[in-house]
């Protein structure tokens, strides 16, 4: 075996790092350190002046093994892995210490022991660099089509665009026609646009023949990976299974029923979404409206702002004045959000025509009696009562909890604490999971008004162009892998792997799909025989860290 | 390059237009990626810490700002700006000069030699005119591509360049690279592109107008973007809270919210992201200072992004950060040049007053003047504010078929709204090219 040479890259990243831990010191001391050939500090180690430095640090002392003491492989293993492979070393001979967020950061006021920390950290970095072993990534094939999960108007933004590129998609809508909550609105703002035209789309998606769109239909069951899921929707009684390289979900919101609240009714107290029944069935002829905001939200149970009930109120408020200008709407509200252009105008213009905008405290929510709203008015400093004829409860959206968590659990993406789908990074990865191969858009990941809805679909479509315009995805070559010598074939770490990705071969042997396999190690540990091994996380590898750790370390309490 | 390979041409290297580079390169098109600054990262670069997560901004930025550089269909033409563009079947020609940066980007290692040695100092508008960066410079520690430019203006070589005897050039002098070319000159070239992204960006509103709130004339009175840049670890102050008037530590912070919006005398729109990066900024200070104490004065405290309420939550509980509904009136100081903000109290209908350290100013996003005159050259459609306008159907056309826009030249947004319209943009262009190549994928 060739000599092992390790450089060692010490990053301040600015004041980050080096405010806390002293990386001089940290320097010097990984000098000490066995197999390493050489060390250097960078400012910002991922900087291009940063990373060129570990280029030369490659060529210049023929290293064959890279460690970056730095931040985190999340957002930067990638980065540095790449700089390997350009410069012809195996990027698994790559190792990652993270002495930001596991000693500056969180010892910000004890710098001796995030250096002393720090120093335990890049010991056990160089000490498994020594044994990492060269892998491959693979390539896999990818059908280029795409299952949507959802056929409202972010779903079928999504399909018209990958459509219109020649790409086979599949809606599959639980519903008995497509449209979502759209089809629930009477007009939309700005420009007081009918929903009605926006649905034109729907014809537009019916008519294409890349797209197959299944109505009254609910996905069952959820098999395989990235270029090749294996889907199975129960139409009716009816199975129908089919195959597709990419998923997206876009499987919406409903809007809260507020039962209990403000004594909602259906007929004198009723939702927005009721009211805009009553417009585009013309049964509206309310004359002393109030409407009520944040009717729950921003409480203790869904501490979220739903962002749209402040525009929906003045655009239906809106629509009464137009009506009938003699008619009076109360808007009482907690704060207006109306934030953006167009917005904050439609707000002023809805002031102009007559709505009465006032606000509520939290603390003294308002009282809806058989013919009156009583709220505390907080310039006056008493109560105010207003008579009326219709109150209408501007509540949140929220999400089909049950049916999301069956999906999250069938593409194992995570969920929030309300129900909403968890994007892989909330401001670079928006509309990503850190599942490959699954995207999502709309409202079932936060609420959002129609324009963003349809710009999430877009923004799927892309992150989904992405992958189905090429043939091949390429693989993570760190996996699992089963000793078939040692394999006594009892099926725990079968049973037991979360990502589905142990199976029997033709030949009844258990097997890692590799594709599917995240290199959790959950089968490696529930072994009983220690026939699976971790690549890239092998016993020796971690053994040695700990070794190391243990040999040095200064017991921190 | 394949001759069959199609052509997209992005105008704005901020996260948006990165975001939209690299989903077109990875999707097989060649990518122009104009850039009028000398280094990709748009505003994301300038900023500290990002919300609700409070993750280090350039921290997450960098890793992209690498991919796009590194990325075999995107090349970055920086310092371009687009001069002309006409129409070329259904695409477009464009006509682009690339102004001089007196340094050879191929050989330019960015170690530094050249800036020690500048004797010319000037402000850096990268870190809000807070500090003075030299003649030779790098736009920003992290900027790519990774090399120095020079100021034309400022440099003494370049200014006495007809005088017989040479002034100056010691960055020539000492570059051990040869990188130093003073002979280089502005260049039109022209390129095809099948479609174009329109991603310029947004200014922030200078203040200096609103007198009552004394910008500029009380130094401890500054904008969002200063005080961004001041506790960003590598800015002005290295990290360091300082009031600007005796360099000292302030241990009261006023936040001011709509600075030129929701006011129909400067910008009538709501800038949609000031409510919560003030409360970035609060939070932040007190991790700065544990005995920091924050107030942000607000009209409608505006968070409806997600995690953006429990964000503001975390802020009063955790960080002990006071929201006070109230606009304020004016501002004036005592004779140590402390701000007293004078306000009336929304939730006591009282008219008050409050003397603090410091006041920041949360000042509107604006449409810049480039995006302008770009609209102007491209034909595209303005929207009264100056943004780009788009329509609710389709959020990311523009007037002109095949020229897409994202991020905040279509009106203040956050990161992640950017981010997608970004992706979305990318969607539409492929589209188009696609249906204009008959759409056909087996």
């Amino acid at each position: 075996m060739d000599e092992i040479r390790i450089g060692v890259f010490v990053c301040h990243c600015g004041t980050n790092i080096a405010g806390f831990v002293d990386v001089a010191s940290i320097e010097e001391y990984v000098k000490t350190l066995p197999h390493v050939v050489f060390t250097q500090r960078n400012l910002y180690t991922c900087s291009e002046t940063g990373l060129l430095a570990i280029k030369n640090g490659i060529k210049e002392n023929n290293l064959n093994r890279v460690i970056v003491a730095a931040c985190t492989p999340r957002t930067h293993e990638p980065l540095f892995r790449g700089i390997c492979s350009e410069m012809g070393l195996n990027p698994y001979f790559f190792e990652f210490v993270n002495i930001r967020e596991q000693c500056s950061w969180v010892h910000q006021k004890e710098k001796e022991k995030a250096t002393s920390k720090a120093r335990d950290l890049v010991r056990m970095g160089v000490a498994r660099a020594a044994l990492l072993e060269p892998l491959e990534k693979f390539q896999i094939d990818v059908e280029p089509s795409t299952l949507i999960i959802g056929g409202g108007i972010s779903g079928m933004s999504a399909a018209s665009v990958l459509a219109n590129q020649g790409f086979h998609v599949i809606i599959v809508e639980k519903d008995t026609e497509l449209g979502g909550q759209l089809r629930n609105l009477h007009r939309l703002y700005p420009g007081d646009m009918d929903s009605q035209k926006m649905l034109s789309i729907r014809e537009e998606i019916l008519k294409n023949p890349k797209i197959e769109v299944h109505i009254s239909s609910k996905i069952k069951n959820i098999d395989g990976y990235i270029g090749n899921f294996d889907i199975t929707v129960l139409k009716g009684e009816k199975e129908i299974k089919f195959g597709v390289g990419t998923i997206i979900v876009a499987t919406g919101t409903d809007v809260l029923k507020p039962k209990g609240l403000y004594n909602y009714d259906g007929k004198k107290v009723i939702t927005q979404k009721e009211l805009e029944l009553l417009f585009k069935e013309n049964q509206f002829n309310s004359k002393n409206i109030v409407m009520i905001q944040c009717v729950g939200s921003r409480n203790e149970e869904r501490p979220y702002c739903s962002s749209i009930c402040c525009m929906t109120a003045m655009k239906n408020a809106r629509v009464i004045k137009e009506k009938n200008p003699d008619a009076e709407v109360f808007i009482l509200n907690r704060d207006i959000y109306t934030s953006g252009t167009y917005q904050e105008e439609f707000y002023r213009e809805a002031r102009k025509m007559g709505v009465i905008f006032t606000r509520y405290n939290e603390s003294k929510l308002p009282q809806v009696t058989e013919d009156s709203v009583i709220y505390y008015n907080e310039s006056l400093k008493e109560d105010v009562e207003i008579k009326y004829d219709l109150v209408v409860l501007s509540t949140p959206l929220v999400t089909y909890h049950e049916e999301s968590k069956k999906l999250s659990k069938m593409l194992k993406v995570p969920l929030d604490e309300f129900g909403f789908f968890l994007e892989a990074h909330v401001k670079l990865r928006p509309v990503d999971f850190s599942n490959d191969g699954i995207f999502v858009c709309g409202t079932c990941k936060w609420p959002a008004n129609v324009p963003e809805s349809i710009s999430q679909g877009y923004a799927a479509a892309s992150r989904v162009t992405r992958i189905i315009s090429k043939d091949t995805f390429t693989v993570e070559g760190a996996t699992a892998w089963i000793d078939q010598e040692k394999c006594i074939a009892c099926e725990i770490c079968l049973k037991k792997c979360p990502y589905k990705a142990i199976t029997r071969d033709e030949e009844d042997r258990v097997i890692v799909r590799t594709v599917l396999c995240k290199c959790c190690g959950v089968c490696s540990t529930t072994c009983p025989e220690h026939a699976i091994d971790i690549r890239h996380y092998k016993d020796n590898q971690v053994e040695s860290q700990i070794t190391a750790l243990l040999e040095e370390g200064e017991w921190i309490e | 390059m394949n001759e069959n390979t199609k052509n997209v041409m992005i105008i704005g290297g901020g996260i948006a237009g990165i975001q939209s580079s690299l989903d077109l390169g990875d999707m097989g098109y060649h990518v122009d990626l104009i850039e009028q600054e000398p280094c990709i990262g748009g505003r994301m670069a300038q900023l500290d810490k990002t919300l609700p997560t409070n993750d280090c901004s350039i921290c997450i930025l960098a890793p992209k700002l690498s991919d796009c550089f590194r990325h075999p269909n995107v090349k970055i033409h920086s310092l371009t700006q687009v001069q002309e563009i006409s129409k070329n079947g259904r695409g477009f020609k464009v006509k682009l000069l690339k102004k001089a940066r007196f340094v050879n980007e191929d050989s330019c290692i960015n170690c530094g030699l050249c800036v020690e040695k500048c004797p010319m100092k000037v402000l850096d508008i990268f870190d809000m005119k807070m500090r003075k960066r030299k003649a030779i410079y790098i736009y920003y520690l992290q900027g790519v591509p990774a090399v120095m430019a020079i100021e034309k203006e400022k440099c003494l070589y370049l200014k006495n360049k007809n005088k017989e005897k040479k002034v100056c050039g010691f960055c020539s002098d000492v570059c051990e690279h040869d990188a130093i070319d003073f002979s280089q000159t502005d260049t039109n070239y022209t390129l095809e592109s099948d479609a174009i992204i329109m991603a310029s960006g947004s200014n922030q509103y200078d203040p200096t107008p609103l007198y009552t709130y004394g910008y500029k004339k009380f130094k401890n009175v500054i904008t969002g973007l200063e005080y961004e840049r001041m506790i960003s670890a590598s800015g002005p102050t290295e990290g360091h809270i300082t009031r600007l008037s005796d360099n000292t530590h302030p241990k009261n912070i006023a936040f001011v919210q709509c600075v030129g919006s929701r006011d129909v005398n400067t910008n009538s729109y709501c800038s949609s992201i000031c409510c919560t990066y003030s409360t970035k900024h609060a939070i932040l200070s007190r991790e700065h200072d544990e005995e920091m104490q924050s107030t942000i004065f607000y009209i409608d405290l505006r968070a409806g992004g997600k995690g953006f309420q429990k964000y503001i939550k975390r802020a009063k509980d955790e960080y002990g950060v006071k929201y006070v509904r109230g606009k304020i009136a004016e501002i004036t100081i005592d004779e140590n040049a402390n701000p007293i903000l004078h306000y009336e109290d929304l939730d006591t209908y009282e008219v008050k007053t409050k003397k603090v350290g410091f006041v920041i100013l949360a000042c509107a996003m604006i449409p810049t003047r480039n995006s302008g005159k770009l609209a102007k050259v491209l034909g595209v459609e303005l929207d009264e504010f100056n943004f780009v306008k788009s329509s609710i159907d389709s959020p990311v056309n523009t007037n002109i078929p095949g020229i897409f826009a994202c991020g905040s030249c279509l009106g203040p947004m956050d990161i992640p709204h950017s981010v997608i319209n970004a992706s979305g943009a990318a969607a539409k262009v492929s589209e188009y090219i696609r249906v204009q190549k008959g759409g056909n994928h087996g």
